[in-house]
């Protein structure tokens, strides 16, 4: 029924009592408070819950909470440490990647998980690495120019 | 340390002042917003598409344990609709359902579980009727009337004559004639719906949080529908994740969780799934129009006569508002000497369509635009010239009394031939490639507005007190497009000051002045000029303290920045704190308020329906979309689009750009591949997957050109930039795809399987055709 993990989230050591069938995404917004990562969709379909586990992009939705056990997971909250954006962070706000928003959070934890395997992706890959998460205002113009803006500014995740 | 003085003024790029939460993920949507103790509110929708609801038995639901509320139809017996002539739409359904996803009854509970057993536990039982889910089916003359009270299931049928039509065909030396079908489309914003009621039954109080664009609006059907007064709720709009439209009115499952709210006596949070947002709707129609056109041999357009039949769903919504916009709205594009419309709002058992993003503009401006196309080819002329020789003179009225006092068309034409090599490329593309044009404009804020108060169309108040911070008060709705922006950037230009020194409070009823919300891109038009009147008067009463304090006059004063001195003079000035403390002295807070209201003038023509279309200021846009097909596949890729956009002025050039981008690609998806479908009124596209829309892979690039027309009365001459480009990608496309298969296609989307038939098609026509020779 529920059984108590331990892991990492944003940089924490934790423990908790997680019902078996509680999916990651509500586990970090109805447990944690962590309502940086988005629900968009009925599953699967949107990206908008995209977190990075051990690194890798995966979906908050189609991942069940007690899964990640022992594993490390980060969210947007967890981006841009010590007060400071991130240069994905920086460059989504500067180029207008971001308009409503709503699917932002996961848009630049997507991003974010590209440039840790690929510092210097191209125009493709940016593509192919987002192509799980959708935006209805952008258009992806100014998403694409933002990723592109973050390479060019330098070091990822800082 | 100082901060540094950025550019923050009217015409810079500024970044949205709220896009820093925005990408720290710590913007609260009303999803997000802490509800501790709130119940879960759920909502029982209809299985059937139309039926008579004779028995709604909720004793079972009510006994389960962790239920707090049940209400049905019996508790909300007051109808609500956007258009105070047309309310006849019930939060909970009353005698009969008429759309499969109509809500029936909703339930309070202590969780989520609990209240989807209690929707288990609601018994109904119902007779059951034909149900129409076209047109043509409505209208039968067998059909049963979804509403008693409208013959032929029609909710309006319009018609009106400007010119001589007649006369105008007589003339043209071609005249042609076509059926056009668009599907129906929708919003597909990213943000599920939710809201959160909380009822206080002490003070009999009710404060609401909701996804919606239209705060105001939402307080006056909470109000009639709860029957309370209105100065027991306050409406605050937290951050929302786009709307496109969808959130242009009040929507069922807000007033359901404001009176769930009260039965329960509590707070009820409600968040709405994928599914029940697509079955809330309020998209664009379906729509089948029939358009003849007159051409004389060198392009002039002599005459148009337009039919639209609109498939509008269950309820009246938007619905009159929507089938006035397709009609009027054929003119002030071009000059047209001659226009006939006839257009049919029709009743369907589907769910209730309404405003979208370039409201009831688009399937009209494809037909058109389309037809335009094809003739400027069999008349053997560039279709730009065609455009080129039908253009407006600003500043003019149209035939239906629309006036146009600013018009870009003829530079956005410039541009966009130059930058695609038109001139060079067009009708010479290789074989599977092809260039398409296609114009269209949008209102920047409907003149009249839909619910007559005779207040300001906007009102905006800054507050400035000891802190020397200004706040801005505004119930213009950001919902993404960036409003709260443009308002900071105008106080910032008008004041001289950095953004630092500013705040933006919107969409508290208890705080911001009332303001009818984001649609007909009314924002930066109306919230505009407000905002400028507001903060020209706040300069002026600083500047009279300044002058105080320097003991001279206030023409005298000159203002660098922060500064406030004596011009042509030694004066070193004081600063900006200090002259807020002079200005504050037997004063004590200053509340400056602005306002803008649209002259009568502006109003439109005096004929039924005339206001409808009317507007200060129409944004003009064209584009040309380069395609390739593939022929085996069906599939089209658009390889790149130049759009030009005329917006008076780009207050914020960025954001113009962002808008315009996000209008283009919401018509390409329009244009190739969304649409909603349905068995027998059952929805089978409600999800991303079966509703699907464009993603990164499938989007081109957009390079926007922003064309300036300096709107004589706009603030700063700015005018609209986030519906206008949406129409014209259609014929634009449809354009293109025509010189890359060689044949024509009339309806929309241009899916695969389209395209295939028609090459099919062309295929056996060919084959006949050899035969035959």
């Amino acid at each position: 029924m529920a059984s108590i993990i331990g892991l990492t989230i944003n940089g924490r050591k934790q423990e908790h009592l997680i019902p078996d069938a509680m999916l990651l995404v509500d586990f970090l917004r109805d447990k944690l408070g962590l309502t940086g990562t988005k629900k968009g969709c009925d599953g699967g379909e949107c990206g908008a819950c995209t977190v990075l586990v051990d690194g890798k992009q995966r979906l908050g939705c189609m991942t069940l909470a007690k899964s990640v056990a022992g594993k490390t997971v980060e969210t947007i909250e967890s981006v841009g440490p010590h007060g400071r954006l991130s240069r994905l962070q920086t460059a989504f706000h500067e180029k207008l990647g971001t308009q409503c928003g709503f699917c932002t959070p996961g848009m630049i934890m997507a991003a974010e998980s590209l440039l840790r395997d690929n510092p210097d992706p191209d125009e493709d890959e940016i593509r192919t690495a987002l192509s799980g998460n959708l935006c209805r205002c952008t258009g992806y113009v100014k998403i694409i120019e933002s990723v592109q803006a973050a390479i060019a500014a330098g070091e990822v995740g800082k | 340390m100082s901060a540094p003085v950025t550019q923050v003024g009217v015409g810079d790029r500024v970044p949205l002042v709220d896009g820093i939460e925005k990408v720290r993920g710590v913007a609260k949507y009303t999803a997000d917003l802490a509800a501790e103790g709130a119940l879960v509110g759920r909502i029982l929708r209809s299985p059937y598409s139309h039926a008579e609801l004779l028995d709604v038995d909720i004793s079972k639901a009510e006994a389960l344990p962790g239920v707090i509320a049940v209400i049905t139809g019996k508790d909300a017996p007051i109808p609500y609709g956007i258009v105070p002539i047309a309310q006849n739409e019930y939060p909970l359904a009353q005698e009969k359902v008429r759309y499969r996803g109509e809500p029936i009854a909703a339930v309070a509970a202590v969780d989520e579980a609990t209240a989807e057993a209690a929707l288990d536990l609601i018994e109904l039982t119902v007779r059951e009727l034909p149900g129409y889910y076209n047109a043509a089916a409505s209208r039968a003359a067998d059909a049963v009337l979804l509403h008693d009270n409208k013959p032929g299931n029609i909710e309006r049928d319009v018609h009106s004559t400007f010119g001589d039509v007649e006369v105008g065909f007589a003339e043209a030396d071609l005249v042609a004639e076509d059926v056009f079908h668009c599907e129906e489309v929708t919003h597909a914003h990213m943000e599920p719906h939710a809201a959160i009621a909380e009822y206080d039954p002490q003070r009999d109080h009710l404060t609401f949080h909701s996804v919606t664009q239209v705060p105001y609006y939402v307080h006056l059907m909470l109000a009639q529908c709860m029957d309370m007064n209105k100065s027991r709720i306050r409406v605050i709009k937290p951050f929302v994740g786009g709307g496109f439209g969808a959130r242009t009115e009040t929507l069922n499952f807000e007033l359901v969780c404001g009176i769930l709210a009260r039965a329960a006596k509590g707070r009820v949070r409600m968040v709405l799934t994928r599914e029940e947002t697509f079955l809330t709707h309020r998209g664009r129609p379906a729509a089948d129009i029939t358009l003849k056109l007159g051409l004389s041999k060198t392009g002039r357009i002599t005459a148009v006569k337009a039919e639209m039949e609109q498939y509008g769903g269950a309820y009246g919504g938007y619905g009159i508002v929507t089938i006035l916009y397709a009609g009027a709205l054929l003119n002030a594009l071009y000059d047209i000497p001659a226009v006939q419309y006839d257009g049919y709002r029709v009743y369907t058992n589907t769910p209730p369509c309404g405003a979208m993003r370039g409201h009831g503009t688009v399937d009209m401006r494809h037909a058109f635009d389309t037809m335009l196309n094809r003739m400027a080819r069999q008349l053997g002329l560039d279709p730009i010239e065609v455009r080129r020789a039908n253009l407006l003179k600003a500043p003019t009225e149209t035939l239906n009394g629309l006036q146009v006092t600013s018009y870009g068309l003829p530079e956005t034409l410039d541009w966009v031939e130059q930058a695609s090599g038109w001139k060079d490329r067009k009708g010479k593309m290789p074989k599977g490639r092809g260039l398409g044009i296609g114009c269209s404009h949008f209102v920047s804020g409907a003149a009249k507005p839909v619910q007559w108060t005779g207040q300001p169309d906007a009102v905006v108040n800054l507050k400035l007190d000891f802190d020397g911070g200004i706040t801005i008060l505004t119930g213009a709705a950001d919902i993404g497009q960036g409003s709260s922006t443009v308002v900071a950037q105008i106080v910032a230009e008008v004041m001289g000051l950095d953004h630092s020194r500013l705040r933006v409070i919107s969409n508290d009823s208890a705080l911001t002045p009332r303001d009818m919300g984001s649609y007909s891109s009314r924002v930066t038009y109306m919230v505009g000029n407000a905002t400028l009147d507001a903060a020209e008067k706040l300069k002026a009463r600083l500047i009279r303290a300044a002058a105080k304090a320097l003991e001279t006059e206030p023409e005298n004063i000159e203002c660098a920045g922060e500064t406030y001195r004596v011009a042509n003079s030694q004066d070193q000035g004081i600063p900006f704190d200090k002259v807020v403390q002079t200005a504050l002295i037997d004063h004590g807070a200053i509340t400056e308020r602005g306002t803008f209201t649209v002259p009568k003038s502006f109003q439109g023509g005096k004929h039924r329906g005339g206001a409808v279309g009317s507007t200060m200021g129409f944004s003009y846009a064209s584009q040309v979309v380069e395609v390739s097909v593939d022929e085996e596949t069906g599939e089209i890729t658009v390889e790149k689009v130049w759009v030009s956009h005329d917006c008076g002025y780009p207050i914020n050039p960025l954001a113009v750009e962002g808008q315009v981008q996000g209008a283009i690609w919401m018509g390409m998806g329009q244009a190739m591949m969304e649409e909603t479908r349905f068995h027998e009124g059952l929805p089978l596209h409600a999800n991303f997957l079966d509703y699907s829309f464009p993603t990164i892979m499938d989007s081109p690039d957009i390079e926007v050109h922003i064309v300036e027309s300096m709107d004589p009365n706009g603030p700063f001459g700015a005018k609209e930039a986030s519906e206008g480009g949406l129409a014209g990608f259609l014929p634009a496309l449809a354009e293109a795809v025509s010189e890359a298969i060689g044949c024509d296609i009339n309806d929309m989307p241009l899916t695969p399987d389209r395209i295939l038939d028609a090459l099919t098609k062309q295929r056996r026509a060919e084959k006949r055709r050899k035969a035959k020779a």
